[in-house]
Protein backbone atom coordinates (compact mmCIF):
# COMPACT_ATOMS: atom_id res chain seq x y z
CA UNK A 1 0.00 0.00 0.00
CA UNK A 2 2.72 2.29 0.94
CA UNK A 3 4.77 1.41 -2.25
CA UNK A 4 1.22 2.52 -3.95
CA UNK A 5 1.00 6.04 -2.38
CA UNK A 6 4.95 6.41 -3.77
CA UNK A 7 3.76 5.89 -6.94
CA UNK A 8 0.63 8.51 -6.77
CA UNK A 9 3.12 10.77 -5.04
CA UNK A 10 5.80 10.49 -7.63
CA UNK A 11 2.86 11.16 -10.04
CA UNK A 12 1.78 14.25 -8.57
CA UNK A 13 5.67 15.43 -8.47
CA UNK A 14 5.87 14.38 -12.00
CA UNK A 15 2.60 16.41 -13.03
CA UNK A 16 3.74 19.69 -11.39
CA UNK A 17 6.95 19.55 -12.59
CA UNK A 18 4.56 19.09 -16.42
CA UNK A 19 2.99 21.99 -15.47
CA UNK A 20 5.82 24.40 -14.73
CA UNK A 21 7.31 23.36 -17.96
CA UNK A 22 3.82 24.26 -19.58
CA UNK A 23 3.86 27.80 -18.06
CA UNK A 24 7.56 28.60 -19.18
CA UNK A 25 7.23 27.13 -22.59
CA UNK A 26 3.70 29.37 -22.90
CA UNK A 27 5.79 32.26 -22.11
CA UNK A 28 8.80 31.69 -24.26
CA UNK A 29 6.08 31.05 -27.43
CA UNK A 30 4.48 34.55 -26.41
CA UNK A 31 7.87 36.10 -26.27
CA UNK A 32 8.89 34.37 -29.92
CA UNK A 33 5.39 35.85 -30.91
CA UNK A 34 5.93 38.96 -29.78
CA UNK A 35 9.70 39.61 -31.50
CA UNK A 36 8.44 38.07 -34.92
CA UNK A 37 5.50 40.75 -34.58
CA UNK A 38 7.87 43.25 -34.16
CA UNK A 39 10.63 42.46 -36.70
CA UNK A 40 8.11 41.96 -39.50
CA UNK A 41 6.34 45.43 -38.55
CA UNK A 42 9.89 46.77 -38.91
CA UNK A 43 10.69 44.52 -42.18
CA UNK A 44 7.69 45.47 -43.79
CA UNK A 45 8.63 49.39 -43.08
CA UNK A 46 13.11 48.68 -44.10
CA UNK A 47 11.37 47.04 -47.16
CA UNK A 48 8.64 49.98 -48.01
CA UNK A 49 11.49 52.64 -47.60
CA UNK A 50 13.40 51.12 -49.77
CA UNK A 51 11.29 50.94 -52.75
CA UNK A 52 10.63 54.61 -52.01
CA UNK A 53 14.24 55.18 -51.79
CA UNK A 54 15.04 53.59 -55.00
CA UNK A 55 12.20 55.60 -56.45
CA UNK A 56 10.67 52.86 -58.07
CA UNK A 57 6.97 53.49 -58.30
CA UNK A 58 5.87 50.07 -57.14
CA UNK A 59 2.18 50.01 -57.06
CA UNK A 60 1.56 47.44 -53.90
CA UNK A 61 2.67 49.81 -50.98
CA UNK A 62 1.32 52.45 -49.99
CA UNK A 63 -2.02 51.93 -52.43
CA UNK A 64 -2.92 48.32 -51.66
CA UNK A 65 -0.83 47.71 -48.69
CA UNK A 66 -0.52 50.61 -45.75
CA UNK A 67 2.39 53.29 -46.36
CA UNK A 68 5.44 52.46 -44.88
CA UNK A 69 5.91 56.23 -44.24
CA UNK A 70 6.92 57.62 -40.62
CA UNK A 71 3.43 58.99 -39.72
CA UNK A 72 1.55 56.05 -41.04
CA UNK A 73 3.94 53.38 -39.02
CA UNK A 74 6.34 55.29 -36.93
CA UNK A 75 9.67 53.23 -36.38
CA UNK A 76 9.46 50.83 -33.39
CA UNK A 77 12.04 52.83 -31.77
CA UNK A 78 10.50 55.84 -31.58
CA UNK A 79 7.92 53.85 -30.07
CA UNK A 80 9.56 52.04 -27.43
CA UNK A 81 11.06 55.86 -26.81
CA UNK A 82 7.84 57.56 -26.58
CA UNK A 83 6.99 55.75 -23.42
CA UNK A 84 9.44 57.63 -21.68
CA UNK A 85 8.70 60.86 -23.38
CA UNK A 86 6.10 63.19 -21.76
CA UNK A 87 3.10 63.43 -23.66
CA UNK A 88 2.59 67.63 -22.73
CA UNK A 89 5.26 69.67 -22.75
CA UNK A 90 4.85 71.59 -19.23
CA UNK A 91 4.42 67.78 -17.56
CA UNK A 92 7.23 66.16 -15.87
CA UNK A 93 5.50 63.03 -16.03
CA UNK A 94 6.29 60.19 -18.83
CA UNK A 95 3.94 59.00 -21.02
CA UNK A 96 4.06 55.17 -19.59
CA UNK A 97 2.95 56.75 -16.29
CA UNK A 98 0.21 58.44 -18.16
CA UNK A 99 -0.79 54.87 -19.54
CA UNK A 100 -0.31 53.32 -16.18
CA UNK A 101 -2.61 55.34 -14.72
CA UNK A 102 -5.01 55.29 -17.09
CA UNK A 103 -4.64 51.24 -17.89
CA UNK A 104 -5.48 50.69 -13.83
CA UNK A 105 -8.79 53.12 -14.45
CA UNK A 106 -10.29 50.75 -17.08
CA UNK A 107 -8.73 47.59 -15.01
CA UNK A 108 -11.06 48.74 -12.28
CA UNK A 109 -14.45 49.48 -14.27
CA UNK A 110 -13.39 46.21 -16.32
CA UNK A 111 -13.10 44.11 -13.49
CA UNK A 112 -16.11 45.51 -11.75
CA UNK A 113 -18.09 44.82 -15.53
CA UNK A 114 -16.30 41.23 -15.21
CA UNK A 115 -17.62 40.23 -11.74
CA UNK A 116 -21.22 41.63 -12.28
CA UNK A 117 -21.30 39.92 -15.74
CA UNK A 118 -20.10 36.60 -14.46
CA UNK A 119 -22.82 36.79 -11.74
CA UNK A 120 -25.48 37.74 -14.28
CA UNK A 121 -24.53 35.39 -16.77
CA UNK A 122 -24.51 32.50 -14.11
CA UNK A 123 -27.84 33.48 -13.28
CA UNK A 124 -29.28 33.31 -16.27
CA UNK A 125 -27.65 29.80 -17.28
CA UNK A 126 -29.35 28.83 -14.14
CA UNK A 127 -32.70 30.05 -14.88
CA UNK A 128 -32.54 28.67 -18.25
CA UNK A 129 -31.45 25.51 -16.80
CA UNK A 130 -34.71 25.16 -15.41
CA UNK A 131 -37.20 24.24 -18.32
CA UNK A 132 -35.77 23.61 -22.07
CA UNK A 133 -39.04 26.13 -23.19
CA UNK A 134 -37.20 28.98 -20.66
CA UNK A 135 -34.00 28.55 -22.90
CA UNK A 136 -35.60 28.24 -25.72
CA UNK A 137 -37.96 31.68 -25.05
CA UNK A 138 -34.59 33.55 -23.40
CA UNK A 139 -31.61 32.61 -25.85
CA UNK A 140 -32.56 34.13 -29.03
CA UNK A 141 -33.23 37.39 -26.69
CA UNK A 142 -29.78 36.86 -25.15
CA UNK A 143 -28.12 36.51 -29.15
CA UNK A 144 -30.46 39.72 -29.83
CA UNK A 145 -28.57 41.84 -27.09
CA UNK A 146 -25.70 41.01 -28.41
CA UNK A 147 -26.43 43.10 -31.69
CA UNK A 148 -27.36 46.34 -30.17
CA UNK A 149 -23.60 48.58 -30.77
CA UNK A 150 -22.75 49.31 -27.94
CA UNK A 151 -21.83 52.59 -28.89
CA UNK A 152 -25.61 53.04 -29.27
CA UNK A 153 -26.41 52.04 -25.63
CA UNK A 154 -23.49 53.22 -23.86
CA UNK A 155 -24.26 57.34 -23.36
CA UNK A 156 -27.98 56.15 -22.27
CA UNK A 157 -26.74 53.92 -19.45
CA UNK A 158 -24.59 56.46 -18.82
CA UNK A 159 -26.97 59.14 -18.60
CA UNK A 160 -29.07 56.82 -16.54
CA UNK A 161 -26.39 56.08 -13.76
CA UNK A 162 -25.89 59.62 -13.16
CA UNK A 163 -29.51 60.73 -13.27
CA UNK A 164 -31.47 57.97 -11.96
CA UNK A 165 -28.82 56.40 -8.99
CA UNK A 166 -29.88 59.75 -7.15
CA UNK A 167 -31.21 57.86 -4.31
CA UNK A 168 -28.01 56.22 -3.43
CA UNK A 169 -26.47 56.92 -0.14
CA UNK A 170 -23.57 58.44 -2.35
CA UNK A 171 -22.69 59.79 -5.50
CA UNK A 172 -22.92 57.38 -8.13
CA UNK A 173 -19.77 57.22 -10.04
CA UNK A 174 -19.14 57.90 -13.86
CA UNK A 175 -16.99 55.38 -13.87
CA UNK A 176 -19.55 52.39 -12.69
CA UNK A 177 -21.59 53.65 -15.71
CA UNK A 178 -19.41 52.10 -17.94
CA UNK A 179 -18.55 49.24 -15.42
CA UNK A 180 -22.23 48.49 -16.83
CA UNK A 181 -21.19 48.96 -20.02
CA UNK A 182 -18.65 46.16 -19.53
CA UNK A 183 -21.17 43.98 -18.17
CA UNK A 184 -23.48 44.44 -21.02
CA UNK A 185 -20.59 42.02 -22.69
CA UNK A 186 -19.42 39.69 -20.14
CA UNK A 187 -22.61 38.15 -19.13
CA UNK A 188 -23.27 36.74 -23.23
CA UNK A 189 -20.43 34.06 -22.62
CA UNK A 190 -20.62 33.05 -19.18
CA UNK A 191 -24.80 32.52 -19.54
CA UNK A 192 -23.69 30.74 -22.87
CA UNK A 193 -21.33 28.47 -22.19
CA UNK A 194 -22.67 27.90 -18.02
CA UNK A 195 -26.05 26.28 -19.86
CA UNK A 196 -23.47 24.03 -21.77
CA UNK A 197 -21.23 22.88 -19.04
CA UNK A 198 -24.24 22.69 -16.47
CA UNK A 199 -25.62 20.25 -19.22
CA UNK A 200 -22.57 18.35 -19.67
CA UNK A 201 -22.88 16.15 -16.70
CA UNK A 202 -22.40 12.74 -17.45
CA UNK A 203 -25.66 10.76 -17.50
CA UNK A 204 -23.83 8.29 -15.22
CA UNK A 205 -23.59 10.72 -12.22
CA UNK A 206 -27.41 12.12 -13.41
CA UNK A 207 -28.61 8.89 -12.34
CA UNK A 208 -26.61 9.04 -9.02
CA UNK A 209 -27.90 11.91 -8.08
CA UNK A 210 -31.58 10.62 -8.75
CA UNK A 211 -30.64 7.37 -6.88
CA UNK A 212 -30.14 9.62 -3.44
CA UNK A 213 -33.34 11.55 -4.12
CA UNK A 214 -31.55 14.15 -4.13
CA UNK A 215 -33.17 17.85 -4.98
CA UNK A 216 -32.78 20.17 -7.89
CA UNK A 217 -30.72 22.49 -5.76
CA UNK A 218 -28.36 20.07 -4.46
CA UNK A 219 -27.93 18.63 -8.05
CA UNK A 220 -27.20 22.14 -8.91
CA UNK A 221 -24.84 22.79 -6.43
CA UNK A 222 -22.96 18.88 -5.85
CA UNK A 223 -22.96 18.14 -9.15
CA UNK A 224 -23.96 20.88 -12.22
CA UNK A 225 -22.15 23.88 -11.00
CA UNK A 226 -18.58 22.27 -10.31
CA UNK A 227 -18.35 19.97 -13.93
CA UNK A 228 -19.38 22.98 -15.14
CA UNK A 229 -16.32 24.74 -13.81
CA UNK A 230 -13.78 24.11 -16.75
CA UNK A 231 -16.98 25.51 -19.07
CA UNK A 232 -16.96 28.44 -16.92
CA UNK A 233 -13.21 29.43 -17.39
CA UNK A 234 -13.21 29.00 -20.74
CA UNK A 235 -15.91 32.04 -21.36
CA UNK A 236 -14.21 34.02 -18.29
CA UNK A 237 -11.23 33.90 -20.69
CA UNK A 238 -13.47 35.52 -22.93
CA UNK A 239 -15.32 37.58 -20.74
CA UNK A 240 -12.18 38.77 -19.60
CA UNK A 241 -11.14 40.48 -23.11
CA UNK A 242 -15.13 41.42 -23.65
CA UNK A 243 -15.02 43.06 -20.66
CA UNK A 244 -11.98 45.52 -21.33
CA UNK A 245 -13.05 46.31 -24.68
CA UNK A 246 -16.18 46.74 -23.23
CA UNK A 247 -14.80 49.59 -20.69
CA UNK A 248 -12.89 51.05 -23.50
CA UNK A 249 -15.33 51.62 -25.62
CA UNK A 250 -17.93 52.47 -23.34
CA UNK A 251 -15.73 54.99 -22.11
CA UNK A 252 -15.73 56.67 -25.46
CA UNK A 253 -18.47 56.73 -26.19
CA UNK A 254 -20.27 57.55 -22.41
CA UNK A 255 -17.51 60.94 -22.72
CA UNK A 256 -15.76 59.06 -19.19
CA UNK A 257 -12.46 60.75 -18.72
CA UNK A 258 -9.82 59.09 -17.06
CA UNK A 259 -8.86 55.76 -18.62
CA UNK A 260 -7.58 54.17 -21.98
CA UNK A 261 -10.73 55.47 -23.69
CA UNK A 262 -9.63 59.10 -23.07
CA UNK A 263 -6.46 58.54 -23.92
CA UNK A 264 -6.95 56.82 -27.15
CA UNK A 265 -9.59 59.55 -28.58
CA UNK A 266 -7.21 62.16 -26.97
CA UNK A 267 -4.36 60.53 -29.08
CA UNK A 268 -6.12 59.82 -31.46
CA UNK A 269 -7.17 63.19 -32.70
CA UNK A 270 -3.60 64.65 -32.19
CA UNK A 271 -2.41 62.19 -34.47
CA UNK A 272 -0.48 63.73 -37.07
CA UNK A 273 1.39 65.59 -34.00
CA UNK A 274 2.30 62.82 -32.61
CA UNK A 275 1.44 59.03 -34.24
CA UNK A 276 3.69 57.10 -31.78
CA UNK A 277 1.62 58.06 -28.63
CA UNK A 278 -1.54 56.39 -30.05
CA UNK A 279 1.06 53.68 -31.26
CA UNK A 280 2.36 53.65 -27.59
CA UNK A 281 -1.63 53.54 -25.82
CA UNK A 282 -2.81 50.62 -28.01
CA UNK A 283 0.22 48.99 -27.01
CA UNK A 284 -1.17 49.97 -23.52
CA UNK A 285 -4.62 48.30 -24.10
CA UNK A 286 -2.97 45.51 -25.26
CA UNK A 287 -1.37 44.65 -22.60
CA UNK A 288 -3.86 45.32 -20.43
CA UNK A 289 -5.98 42.56 -22.27
CA UNK A 290 -3.24 40.12 -21.92
CA UNK A 291 -2.98 41.03 -18.20
CA UNK A 292 -6.52 40.18 -17.50
CA UNK A 293 -7.07 36.85 -19.21
CA UNK A 294 -3.33 36.02 -17.19
CA UNK A 295 -5.02 36.53 -14.55
CA UNK A 296 -8.27 34.16 -15.00
CA UNK A 297 -5.57 31.46 -16.50
CA UNK A 298 -3.56 31.96 -13.45
CA UNK A 299 -7.15 31.49 -11.49
CA UNK A 300 -7.91 28.84 -13.48
CA UNK A 301 -4.44 27.30 -12.97
CA UNK A 302 -5.20 26.96 -9.22
CA UNK A 303 -8.85 25.71 -9.00
CA UNK A 304 -8.31 22.99 -11.54
CA UNK A 305 -4.52 21.93 -10.64
CA UNK A 306 -6.14 20.05 -8.08
CA UNK A 307 -8.32 17.79 -9.23
CA UNK A 308 -5.93 17.27 -12.31
CA UNK A 309 -8.49 18.41 -14.92
CA UNK A 310 -7.67 18.86 -18.50
CA UNK A 311 -7.29 22.50 -18.46
CA UNK A 312 -9.13 24.73 -21.58
CA UNK A 313 -6.24 26.88 -21.16
CA UNK A 314 -4.79 28.72 -24.13
CA UNK B 1 -37.61 -2.30 8.21
CA UNK B 2 -39.63 -4.92 8.04
CA UNK B 3 -38.26 -8.36 7.22
CA UNK B 4 -40.97 -10.47 6.29
CA UNK B 5 -40.83 -8.63 2.91
CA UNK B 6 -38.59 -10.36 0.43
CA UNK B 7 -35.42 -7.29 -0.98
CA UNK B 8 -37.06 -7.16 -4.49
CA UNK B 9 -40.51 -8.41 -5.45
CA UNK B 10 -41.61 -7.95 -9.00
CA UNK B 11 -45.15 -9.02 -10.29
CA UNK B 12 -45.58 -9.34 -14.07
CA UNK B 13 -43.66 -6.55 -14.99
CA UNK B 14 -43.36 -5.16 -18.89
CA UNK B 15 -41.29 -2.27 -19.85
CA UNK B 16 -41.40 -0.93 -23.28
CA UNK B 17 -39.35 2.17 -24.40
CA UNK B 18 -40.83 5.06 -26.65
CA UNK B 19 -44.48 3.50 -26.56
CA UNK B 20 -46.69 3.51 -29.37
CA UNK B 21 -43.81 5.47 -31.31
CA UNK B 22 -42.31 4.66 -34.21
CA UNK B 23 -39.22 3.98 -32.43
CA UNK B 24 -40.81 1.81 -29.86
CA UNK B 25 -38.51 -1.22 -27.99
CA UNK B 26 -39.86 -3.80 -26.17
CA UNK B 27 -37.36 -4.37 -23.63
CA UNK B 28 -38.78 -6.47 -20.84
CA UNK B 29 -41.35 -9.29 -21.01
CA UNK B 30 -43.44 -10.58 -17.81
CA UNK B 31 -41.08 -10.23 -15.44
CA UNK B 32 -41.55 -12.36 -11.78
CA UNK B 33 -38.67 -12.41 -9.21
CA UNK B 34 -38.51 -12.32 -5.80
CA UNK B 35 -35.20 -11.54 -4.12
CA UNK B 36 -34.73 -12.88 -0.56
CA UNK B 37 -33.53 -10.17 1.91
CA UNK B 38 -29.86 -10.67 2.63
CA UNK B 39 -28.92 -12.47 -0.57
CA UNK B 40 -26.89 -11.94 -3.06
CA UNK B 41 -28.22 -12.36 -7.00
CA UNK B 42 -26.96 -12.06 -10.76
CA UNK B 43 -28.25 -10.78 -13.61
CA UNK B 44 -26.64 -12.16 -16.29
CA UNK B 45 -27.65 -12.38 -20.33
CA UNK B 46 -26.91 -11.11 -23.98
CA UNK B 47 -26.05 -7.66 -24.35
CA UNK B 48 -29.33 -5.45 -25.05
CA UNK B 49 -31.48 -8.24 -22.87
CA UNK B 50 -32.40 -5.57 -20.57
CA UNK B 51 -30.56 -6.65 -17.43
CA UNK B 52 -29.13 -2.64 -16.69
CA UNK B 53 -32.92 -1.74 -17.74
CA UNK B 54 -34.01 -3.99 -14.93
CA UNK B 55 -31.78 -2.92 -11.97
CA UNK B 56 -32.56 0.70 -13.38
CA UNK B 57 -36.79 -0.60 -12.79
CA UNK B 58 -35.40 -1.43 -9.27
CA UNK B 59 -34.01 1.86 -8.41
CA UNK B 60 -36.99 3.88 -9.88
CA UNK B 61 -34.59 5.41 -12.06
CA UNK B 62 -37.33 4.37 -15.25
CA UNK B 63 -40.31 2.95 -14.18
CA UNK B 64 -42.22 -0.23 -15.39
CA UNK B 65 -44.96 -0.46 -18.61
CA UNK B 66 -47.12 -2.91 -16.94
CA UNK B 67 -47.00 -4.79 -13.45
CA UNK B 68 -45.56 -3.32 -10.42
CA UNK B 69 -41.97 -3.71 -8.19
CA UNK B 70 -41.75 -3.56 -4.59
CA UNK B 71 -38.13 -3.16 -2.90
CA UNK B 72 -38.58 -3.92 0.88
CA UNK B 73 -42.33 -4.31 0.29
CA UNK B 74 -43.12 -0.68 -0.84
CA UNK B 75 -43.00 0.58 -4.73
CA UNK B 76 -39.45 1.22 -5.66
CA UNK B 77 -40.00 4.79 -5.92
CA UNK B 78 -40.64 5.04 -2.43
CA UNK B 79 -38.04 3.15 -1.61
CA UNK B 80 -35.47 5.61 -3.66
CA UNK B 81 -36.40 9.05 -2.05
CA UNK B 82 -36.42 6.49 1.55
CA UNK B 83 -32.50 5.61 0.38
CA UNK B 84 -33.38 1.84 0.59
CA UNK B 85 -30.94 1.17 -2.03
CA UNK B 86 -27.31 2.41 -3.15
CA UNK B 87 -25.96 1.53 -6.51
CA UNK B 88 -22.65 1.70 -8.27
CA UNK B 89 -21.92 1.62 -11.98
CA UNK B 90 -19.50 -0.09 -14.57
CA UNK B 91 -17.55 3.54 -14.56
CA UNK B 92 -16.86 4.40 -10.96
CA UNK B 93 -18.69 8.11 -12.02
CA UNK B 94 -16.66 9.65 -8.81
CA UNK B 95 -16.62 13.58 -8.49
CA UNK B 96 -13.24 14.51 -9.82
CA UNK B 97 -13.43 17.70 -8.09
CA UNK B 98 -13.97 15.74 -4.46
CA UNK B 99 -11.41 14.06 -2.36
CA UNK B 100 -12.19 10.23 -2.01
CA UNK B 101 -13.28 11.03 1.27
CA UNK B 102 -15.10 13.97 0.09
CA UNK B 103 -16.64 11.50 -2.80
CA UNK B 104 -17.71 8.68 -0.06
CA UNK B 105 -18.98 11.19 1.69
CA UNK B 106 -21.35 13.29 -0.96
CA UNK B 107 -24.77 10.98 -0.09
CA UNK B 108 -24.12 11.57 3.49
CA UNK B 109 -23.83 15.30 2.55
CA UNK B 110 -27.13 15.15 0.30
CA UNK B 111 -28.83 13.41 3.54
CA UNK B 112 -27.93 16.33 6.06
CA UNK B 113 -25.54 14.52 7.97
CA UNK B 114 -23.21 15.95 10.56
CA UNK B 115 -19.91 16.83 9.95
CA UNK B 116 -18.19 14.66 12.60
CA UNK B 117 -20.52 11.92 11.75
CA UNK B 118 -19.35 12.18 7.69
CA UNK B 119 -16.33 11.61 8.96
CA UNK B 120 -15.84 9.05 11.09
CA UNK B 121 -18.17 6.93 8.36
CA UNK B 122 -15.89 7.85 5.06
CA UNK B 123 -13.07 6.71 7.75
CA UNK B 124 -14.57 3.46 8.58
CA UNK B 125 -15.68 2.65 4.94
CA UNK B 126 -11.79 3.83 3.71
CA UNK B 127 -10.49 1.09 6.20
CA UNK B 128 -13.42 -1.69 4.99
CA UNK B 129 -11.92 -1.31 1.04
CA UNK B 130 -8.34 -1.08 2.53
CA UNK B 131 -7.77 1.99 1.36
CA UNK B 132 -6.97 3.90 4.74
CA UNK B 133 -4.60 6.36 3.63
CA UNK B 134 -6.59 7.66 0.33
CA UNK B 135 -9.11 10.02 1.42
CA UNK B 136 -7.59 13.21 0.65
CA UNK B 137 -6.17 11.99 -2.84
CA UNK B 138 -8.35 13.13 -6.07
CA UNK B 139 -9.96 10.33 -7.99
CA UNK B 140 -6.99 10.99 -10.58
CA UNK B 141 -4.32 9.81 -8.50
CA UNK B 142 -6.05 6.08 -8.36
CA UNK B 143 -6.05 2.80 -10.26
CA UNK B 144 -9.10 1.66 -12.23
CA UNK B 145 -9.87 -1.05 -9.18
CA UNK B 146 -9.05 1.54 -6.12
CA UNK B 147 -12.02 3.90 -7.79
CA UNK B 148 -14.27 1.08 -8.10
CA UNK B 149 -13.56 0.07 -4.19
CA UNK B 150 -14.37 3.80 -3.24
CA UNK B 151 -17.65 3.81 -5.59
CA UNK B 152 -18.50 0.99 -3.36
CA UNK B 153 -18.17 2.68 -0.48
CA UNK B 154 -20.17 5.57 -1.66
CA UNK B 155 -22.62 3.06 -2.21
CA UNK B 156 -22.22 1.30 1.32
CA UNK B 157 -21.99 5.09 3.07
CA UNK B 158 -24.97 5.53 4.12
CA UNK B 159 -26.25 1.60 4.88
CA UNK B 160 -28.83 0.81 2.36
CA UNK B 161 -29.98 -2.59 2.93
CA UNK B 162 -29.79 -3.04 -0.96
CA UNK B 163 -27.22 -2.86 -3.14
CA UNK B 164 -27.69 -2.55 -7.00
CA UNK B 165 -24.44 -3.02 -9.16
CA UNK B 166 -24.36 -2.76 -13.01
CA UNK B 167 -21.21 -4.28 -14.29
CA UNK B 168 -19.06 -2.57 -11.44
CA UNK B 169 -15.80 -4.85 -12.37
CA UNK B 170 -16.56 -4.54 -16.20
CA UNK B 171 -13.71 -2.42 -17.03
CA UNK B 172 -10.64 -4.03 -15.16
CA UNK B 173 -7.85 -6.25 -16.08
CA UNK B 174 -8.68 -10.33 -14.71
CA UNK B 175 -6.62 -9.79 -12.06
CA UNK B 176 -8.07 -6.67 -10.21
CA UNK B 177 -11.31 -8.10 -11.02
CA UNK B 178 -11.07 -11.07 -9.09
CA UNK B 179 -9.21 -9.61 -6.30
CA UNK B 180 -12.60 -7.17 -5.97
CA UNK B 181 -14.92 -10.33 -6.13
CA UNK B 182 -13.25 -11.67 -3.14
CA UNK B 183 -13.45 -7.94 -1.51
CA UNK B 184 -16.80 -7.83 -2.62
CA UNK B 185 -18.27 -11.26 -1.07
CA UNK B 186 -16.07 -10.04 2.06
CA UNK B 187 -18.11 -6.90 2.07
CA UNK B 188 -20.99 -8.70 1.74
CA UNK B 189 -20.49 -11.35 4.49
CA UNK B 190 -19.86 -8.60 6.97
CA UNK B 191 -22.31 -5.91 6.09
CA UNK B 192 -25.60 -8.50 5.47
CA UNK B 193 -26.88 -6.92 2.49
CA UNK B 194 -29.39 -7.61 -0.46
CA UNK B 195 -26.50 -7.43 -3.52
CA UNK B 196 -28.28 -7.59 -7.07
CA UNK B 197 -25.48 -7.57 -9.65
CA UNK B 198 -25.52 -7.61 -13.28
CA UNK B 199 -22.61 -8.70 -15.11
CA UNK B 200 -21.23 -10.38 -18.34
CA UNK B 201 -19.30 -12.29 -17.58
CA UNK B 202 -19.88 -16.38 -16.26
CA UNK B 203 -17.58 -17.22 -14.06
CA UNK B 204 -18.25 -13.98 -11.96
CA UNK B 205 -21.61 -14.49 -11.70
CA UNK B 206 -21.33 -18.09 -10.53
CA UNK B 207 -18.32 -16.97 -8.29
CA UNK B 208 -20.00 -14.49 -6.52
CA UNK B 209 -24.01 -14.97 -6.60
CA UNK B 210 -26.47 -17.23 -4.76
CA UNK B 211 -28.75 -17.22 -7.34
CA UNK B 212 -28.25 -16.91 -11.28
CA UNK B 213 -30.62 -15.22 -12.81
CA UNK B 214 -30.62 -15.70 -16.85
CA UNK B 215 -32.50 -13.48 -19.40
CA UNK B 216 -33.07 -14.00 -22.75
CA UNK B 217 -32.33 -11.80 -25.39
CA UNK B 218 -35.10 -8.90 -26.07
CA UNK B 219 -37.61 -8.34 -24.99
CA UNK B 220 -36.00 -9.98 -21.88
CA UNK B 221 -37.66 -12.89 -20.23
CA UNK B 222 -36.34 -14.79 -17.15
CA UNK B 223 -34.98 -17.44 -18.85
CA UNK B 224 -33.31 -19.59 -15.94
CA UNK B 225 -32.99 -19.08 -12.16
CA UNK B 226 -30.19 -21.16 -11.36
CA UNK B 227 -28.93 -21.26 -7.80
CA UNK B 228 -25.57 -21.83 -6.71
CA UNK B 229 -24.19 -23.41 -3.72
CA UNK B 230 -20.32 -23.66 -3.49
CA UNK B 231 -20.04 -23.15 0.44
CA UNK B 232 -17.65 -20.39 1.19
CA UNK B 233 -15.51 -19.08 -1.51
CA UNK B 234 -11.90 -19.49 -1.11
CA UNK B 235 -8.95 -19.29 -3.82
CA UNK B 236 -9.71 -23.20 -4.89
CA UNK B 237 -13.30 -22.42 -5.63
CA UNK B 238 -12.54 -21.27 -8.98
CA UNK B 239 -10.41 -24.64 -9.75
CA UNK B 240 -13.17 -26.44 -8.05
CA UNK B 241 -15.46 -28.82 -10.68
CA UNK B 242 -18.53 -28.06 -9.07
CA UNK B 243 -17.37 -24.39 -10.17
CA UNK B 244 -16.88 -25.73 -14.02
CA UNK B 245 -20.21 -27.74 -13.95
CA UNK B 246 -22.28 -24.42 -12.76
CA UNK B 247 -20.60 -22.15 -15.15
CA UNK B 248 -21.44 -24.97 -18.17
CA UNK B 249 -24.64 -24.58 -16.78
CA UNK B 250 -25.34 -21.44 -17.17
CA UNK B 251 -23.18 -20.89 -20.41
CA UNK B 252 -26.14 -23.91 -21.79
CA UNK B 253 -28.67 -21.42 -20.24
CA UNK B 254 -27.13 -18.74 -22.10
CA UNK B 255 -27.47 -21.02 -25.49
CA UNK B 256 -30.24 -18.92 -27.46
CA UNK B 257 -31.50 -19.92 -31.17
CA UNK B 258 -30.48 -17.37 -33.40
CA UNK B 259 -33.77 -14.60 -33.54
CA UNK B 260 -33.84 -13.92 -36.88
CA UNK B 261 -33.62 -10.43 -37.25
Amino acid sequence: MTSREDQTRALQQMERTAATRRTVRRIVVFAVFVVVLGLAYAGYKWFGQSIDDAQTSWPVIGELLPPTDDLTMPPIVDIIAEFAQPPQRNSGKPLGAFIAEAALFTFREAAVGFAFGVVLGLLLAIVMLQSRWLERGMSPYLVASQTIPLVAIAPIIVIWGSNSMTWLPFEWPRWMSVAIIATYLTFFPVAMNGIRGLKATDPASDELMRSYAASRRQTLFKLQLPASVPYLFAAFKIAATAAIVGAIVGEISGGVGGGLGRLILDFASRYTTGPERLYAAVIGAALLGIVAVGLVILAEYLVLAKRHDESTAL
Amino acid sequence: MTTEHAAVEIVDMDKYFNQSKPNEVWALDAINLSIETGSFVSLIGPSGCGKSTLLRLMGALTHPTNGQILINGKPADDARTDRDYGMAFQHSGLFKWRTISQNIELPLELMGWGKQDRKARSDELLELIKLPDFGDHYPSELSGGMRQRVAIARSLSFRPSLLLMDEPFGALDEMTREHMQDELLDIWRRTGKTIVFVTHSIPEAVYLSQRVIVLSPRPGRIASDIPVDLGERVFETREDPRFFEKVTQVREALRFEESPQ
